[in-house]
């Protein structure tokens, strides 16, 4: 693969230069043999959860070890092209699927995780989230008035601020056709500093502007002496009388895919599960974690998402320019225990992303290829696990201890991604589009509002026919109080492990109904604050 | 382009309990088919010596569908041998970056397309592959893309994504989609 921009020498890497002053960081690939480590804590996974914990045990003069399965690349090795990208950083060289196929999942697997390669959109935990979390799921002390403290500090740590830069057309058609029909919109917070607006934030930022995990807090957290283990996937968690004992992980191969004979151990008073709501649970369950009411890996959510394309009458290039700045959470305005709700946002137009999610091949796919930039496209995200009829999927494992989501979608999923092409399609036309294609099998484009509304009410919309994408996968151990219905206590301490918590956003009770960064940012900081406040007297001691 | 959708209007899905049963039992018979060719009729398990994710099967496999998936997509004449090989070379790569499980995933279904009796029944190309018509081959695309069955029309997404990403993310693909590549770095 030919690198097609050269990268001025001029251009900063921080971690690179950080890594020459003696940052403790080991590629478990190259071991040569087992290696055995101690620390005060051990965290599981460098995405937002684990890099913001992190930084703050490390903070608090607590020795802490890192163990990431995805290998590091920093800005340097940042080079804005997908094949490079997509199979590096990503699980599963970005083709992560469900159970049955159905769904694609989109997620990080590199240092700083998710953090690394997502699109920065950044939103506080909607206030009828938490409301729900609290009145169903008995949640206290995780209100809007609770956290607003905690998002300060982490937007100031961030920099999640307003993006005031214009909007890409990709976005600024959002904007356009919703404010035509009256359908409320509003502009995206960023974790950016000194962005340039090229847009490729999901290939990993090359100019360090994303204030990613990989950028902020992990460096932070190895300037006071933490450890990061690279290439080494965390296999079990031994335990012995309700305590964790040690962390057991393999190295990975060059490539990253397969485990190799070389073991790595780490024993530490503390262990912290991060690896994201796929990788915890499973974790915990190759473990043997106790699990007396059967809830670890259950209620898994990814905010399963549907995409229109439309054709503009003049160019989109959605593939330059901050890639998500205009979102509309007016389809959310439904009650809970109501039909399925969905925010809209619009993606990043990049070929191999439109290219696979497009339904079909040969002439009429590359015709739509061919008109790429003049593409618009939005997407649904259906905020799942707040209804009785919709319980998110289960995480389990492969005959080889690999996990696999089994996410079902169903009747109540395909009524709500039903109206969610409705409404996309609306507010595309209302945009100027002079044609609009909800991304199914039968690859249906209409030409007006009209049409679209008769065709999209007669779509055959089945798995495996209807392209579903997640970027968000959350729940599976949820916090609680309950023992019953949750993993770990309020503290994000595991009720049957006592010096095992997990923070990540697989403590979330069901789906965030927004982009989740922001909220396993300030949740995770919350926990890991109160954590380090409870380690540090017993350490001095 | 633009095609109605009344072939789907006309024939909503119909799946009853027993066409899902139907649909369950022939799936979960393929993929037994499909385990037992992979283990009595591959010699290997693991990628061969050179390196090379994919066997020689699966390889001719890809170089069969690459065109009709493509159509339309690939440059004309001399410049279209090169850029399939090249695809084919990016699936192979692709599929080397996968995990364990997704590999042999992906074995099993290449079995299934290049063992010459399931190739006839499950897939209904009745040539191997480098003889096979684009006719045949883009009705087998087509019926598997439209297949009742979860396990075919899965099958099919695994084809369609593997070669329309080695396609696109490849630098020949993208003038021809006003797409101009990354942006320079360069400052000042």
């Amino acid at each position: 693969m030919a690198t097609t921009a050269t990268r001025p020498a001029a251009l900063p890497d921080p971690f690179r230069a950080g890594l020459a002053t003696g940052w403790k960081v080991f590629d478990a690939s190259a071991l040569k043999q087992d290696l055995s480590l101690d620390a005060d804590v051990v965290i599981v996974g460098t995405g937002a959860g684990g890099g913001t914990a992190a930084e703050i045990l490390s903070d608090a003069g607590l020795n802490v070890i890192l163990i990431e399965e995805g290998p590091l690349a920093t800005s340097s090795d940042f080079h804005m092209l997908e094949a490079e990208a997509y199979t590096q950083l990503y699980q599963e060289s970005s083709a992560r699927k469900t159970k049955d196929k159905a769904i694609n999942i989109l997620q990080g697997r590199c240092v700083g995780g998710g953090t690394t390669v997502n699109w920065t959109s950044s939103f506080r935990t909607p206030e009828p989230t938490l409301a729900h979390w609290a009145q169903e799921f008995g949640i206290a002390g995780f209100g809007a008035a609770d956290l607003a403290p905690w998002f300060e500090r982490v937007e100031q740590r961030l920099g999640i601020a307003p993006w005031l830069a214009a909007p890409n057309e990709n976005n600024q058609a959002l904007r356009r056709g919703a404010s035509v029909l009256g359908v409320s919109s509003g502009e995206i917070r960023r974790n950016v500093r000194g962005c340039w607006n090229l847009g490729y934030c999901g290939m990993g930022c090359p100019t360090n502007a994303k204030q990613s995990m990989l950028v902020t807090t992990i460096p932070a957290a190895l300037a006071r002496g933490a450890s990061l283990v690279t290439r080494a996937r965390a296999w079990t968690i031994e335990h012995v009388d309700g305590r964790a004992s040690a962390l057991h992980c393999f190295g990975l191969d060059p490539g990253g895919t397969d485990a190799t004979a070389r073991k790595i151990t780490v024993r530490a008073p503390t262990f912290i599960v991060a690896a994201g709501a796929i990788g915890s649970p499973a974790l915990l369950i190759r473990s043997k974690a106790p699990d007396p009411h059967g809830v670890v890996g259950k209620r898994t959510f990814l905010h399963p998402t549907v995409v229109s394309a439309a054709l503009m009458p003049d160019r989109v290039d959605g593939f330059s320019g901050a890639p998500q700045t205009i979102y509309s959470d007016h389809f959310l305005g439904v009650p809970p225990d109501g039909p399925l709700g969905y925010k809209l946002e619009a993606p990043p137009l990049h070929p191999i992303l439109v290219a696979t999610t497009l339904p079909g091949h040969g002439a009429a796919h590359a015709n739509w290829m061919r008109q790429l930039a003049h593409m618009h496209v939005l997407i649904a995200l259906m905020r799942d696990g707040f209804h009785a009829r919709s319980p998110g999927g289960s995480v389990g494992l492969n005959d080889d201890g690999s996990p696999v989501l089994d996410y079902r979608l169903d009747e109540f999923f395909w009524e709500g991604a039903r109206r969610a092409f409705s409404s996309m399609a609306e507010i595309q036309f209302a945009a100027g589009a002079k044609a609009v294609m909800p991304l199914q099998a039968s690859a249906s484009s209409y030409s007006s509002w009209a049409a679209a509304k008769a065709g999209i009410a007669a779509l055959a919309l089945e798995p495996l026919q209807t392209s579903v994408v997640s970027a968000h996968v959350m729940g599976g151990c949820p916090m609680g109080p309950d023992p019953k219905r949750a993993v770990t206590d309020l503290t994000g301490r595991h009720h049957h492990l006592e010096n095992l918590y997990v923070l990540d956003g697989s403590l979330f009770p069901t789906s965030v109904g927004a982009n989740p960064q922001l909220s396993i940012y300030a949740i995770t900081a919350k926990l890991a604050t109160g954590l380090a406040a409870r380690l540090r007297p017993a350490r001095l001691g | 382009m633009s095609k109605l959708p009344s072939s789907h209007a006309a024939n909503p899905p119909n799946k009853t309990r027993r066409t899902l049963l139907k649909t369950g039992i022939a799936g979960g018979a393929v993929l037994v088919l499909a385990r037992w060719i992979v283990t009595s009729h591959s010699p290997e398990e693991s990628p061969d010596a050179r390196g090379s994710a994919l066997d020689p099967q699966a390889r001719a496999i890809i170089a069969a569908i690459v065109p009709v998936l493509l159509d339309g997509a690939l440059p004309d004449a001399s410049a279209s041998v090169e850029a399939r090989a090249e695809v084919v070379a990016g699936v192979d790569l692709a599929v080397a970056g996968l995990p364990p499980g997704a590999r042999k995933e992906l074995e099993q279904l290449f079995a299934l397309l290049s063992f010459a009796p399931t190739r006839c029944l499950v897939a209904r190309v009745w040539a191997p592959w480098p003889q096979a018509s684009p006719e045949s081959i883009a009705a087998f695309l087509s019926s598997w893309r439209d297949s009742r069955f979860d396990l075919l029309r899965s099958g099919y997404g695994a084809l369609h994504q593997l070669v329309l990403a080695a396609w696109y993310g490849n630098a020949r693909a993208w003038p021809a989609i006003g797409y101009g590549g990354p942006p320079s770095l360069a400052i000042g």
